[in-house]
């Protein structure tokens, strides 16, 4: 991705044509980016259904089709840690505590994949941040 | 009845028995039925362990827990329940190390028990070591005047069965609840013909209580909150003027009134799981009767989880579930409306925000 932004950006550069209009884009386009995005939904399920931590536990056992995940609650006051908490907060906290496991860096793909995994399965679920 | 609480590191110690750390009564409630005296007993639940090898002697901590402390907590009812009823799923995978290691923990019970053959229990071996080792798959029999009936009820289609490579391939595939390639229970034509049979020489008036690991009725088909010839089970079951319906499964608190049956779930010794209604992409039939428990704190490793006892009397049935983290619940089938309800919490206006699940 990088490599191919800097490329266009060395070509308008050197040509300085002018014609780029930012951010413009076709169907095509936007299948193209559905399907990268599907994908890593499609990983994401395939983690959320995978025993992650030490113990073979896995996500999905208490929570079949990221139910009970809340998503669209996030981020929220979490009583039990004492702060505003994000999603992927309670991600870690589960691989770290049922699942007996290592938490995640915040920015691994894994955590991104369970994310919009989890996102996905309650799409269309208004936004409703600090919701208990 | 009073339950004496021992702490978790006492039971640890094993024989500390006389050393139990006071006796604390948990909300009892004697629900009674008209005004005649009528035989009245008490039996135990305890369903859903999930008993998780890891590997070797290693187990799931969490699921082994669950399931000592319910063992522990009903071997000191007093009095005694009359038997002891496992709802199904004491395996994950149905292995014979998680059977095996499940029934040493229950071995702890000097009771009878009545076991339920669950998916989890099953789809392994189809049910070879619960039957040489446990339980037949069904069953009957009659206590003090009521008549129990034990179905098998998550077989499934053939075809389904047939299609892995191996026993271990079909099993995970059953395993997994949200599965999209999975298959409907059904308790099947052998079986429902037997069921006719056993009870035919049973009068309209015997109080039937029948159990079962899933639900005899539909409420949501990808968890296989369901059975799918479940309206012919019920079909048989409509000529009795009482009749019950106990099953395991879905790991909450639930209940539902169909015509002449009365149906209650029992709660896990292992997880709760979340009310079908709080998955948005897909209708339930949830019944609305039932008061949901409170959605879990997970933080509390035991939250919406528990065990319950049953008091049957008058041939009506009332469940007392004790869940460990949260108030115990009662649900009792109440005449004057003829259908299960919540001592505490059905009136809408009495319920709490934990009960509302989204």
């Amino acid at each position: 991705m990088i490599k191919r932004g800097l490329f266009w950006v060395l070509v308008l550069g050197i040509f300085g044509l002018g014609l780029a209009q930012a951010d413009e884009f076709t169907k095509k386009d936007l299948e193209k980016w559905q399907k990268a995005f599907m994908a890593v939904v499609k990983e994401g399920e395939r983690l959320f259904h995978s025993p992650l931590g030490s113990n073979k536990v896995s996500c999905d056992m208490c929570h079949p089709h990221a139910s009970n995940t809340h998503p669209e609650t996030y981020p929220k006051f979490q009583k039990q840690l004492g702060k505003v908490a994000t999603l992927r907060d309670m991600i870690n906290w589960c691989l770290e505590n049922p699942l007996e496991g290592k938490p995640l860096p915040l920015d691994d793909p894994r955590m991104i994949a369970l994310e919009a995994y989890i996102t996905w399965e309650r799409r269309g679920v208004p936004l409703a941040p600090g919701k208990h | 009845m009073k339950f004496k609480k021992v702490s978790r590191r006492k039971f640890l110690k094993g024989l500390g028995v006389a050393a139990v750390a006071g006796s604390l009564p948990l909300k009892m409630v004697e629900v009674v039925y008209g005004e005649k005296p009528a035989d009245k007993f008490t039996f135990a639940v305890i369903s859903d362990a999930h008993i998780t090898q890891i590997k070797g002697t290693r187990f799931v901590r969490n699921f082994d827990e669950g399931l000592k402390k319910a063992v522990f907590e009903v071997s000191f009812m007093d009095p005694p329940p009359d038997f002891v009823v496992f709802g199904g799923d004491l395996a994950q995978l149905g292995k014979k190390e998680e059977l095996d290691h499940g029934l040493e923990i229950m071995s702890q019970l000097s009771l009878p028990i009545k076991w339920v053959v669950g998916e989890h229990d099953f789809y392994l071996d189809m049910g070879e070591y619960w039957q040489k080792h446990l339980s037949p798959l069904y069953y009957s029999f009659d206590h003090k005047g009521v008549h129990f009936v034990v179905l098998n009820s998550i077989l499934t289609y053939e075809s389904w069965i047939n299609q892995f490579k191996d026993p271990m391939e079909r099993m995970l595939n059953m395993a997994r609840l949200d599965n999209p390639k999975g298959s409907p229970f059904m308790v099947g034509k052998e079986q429902i013909a037997w069921l006719k049979k056993d009870l035919e020489k049973y009068p309209p008036e015997t109080p039937l209580v029948v159990l079962s690991h899933s639900p005899l009725y539909k409420i949501f088909k990808p968890w296989n909150f369901w059975t799918d010839d479940a309206e012919e089970v019920q079909a048989v079951l409509k000529r009795f003027k009482k009749v019950t319906v106990l099953h395991g499964h879905v790991h909450q608190v639930l209940y539902n009134q169909i015509g002449n049956i009365t149906f209650m779930a029992f709660i896990s010794t292992a997880w709760p799981w979340p009310y079908p209604v709080s998955y948005s992409q897909l209708p339930n039939a949830v019944p609305k009767v039932t008061v949901f428990m409170n959605r879990a704190d997970p933080f509390k490793e035991r939250d919406g989880t528990g065990w319950s006892y049953i008091n049957i009397q008058n041939g009506y049935a009332a469940q007392h579930y004790q869940l460990w983290e949260n108030t115990p619940r009662t649900v009792y089938y109440d005449p004057k409306v003829s259908y299960p309800v919540d001592q505490d919490y059905q009136d809408p206006a009495r319920r709490i925000p934990p009960q509302e699940h989204y």
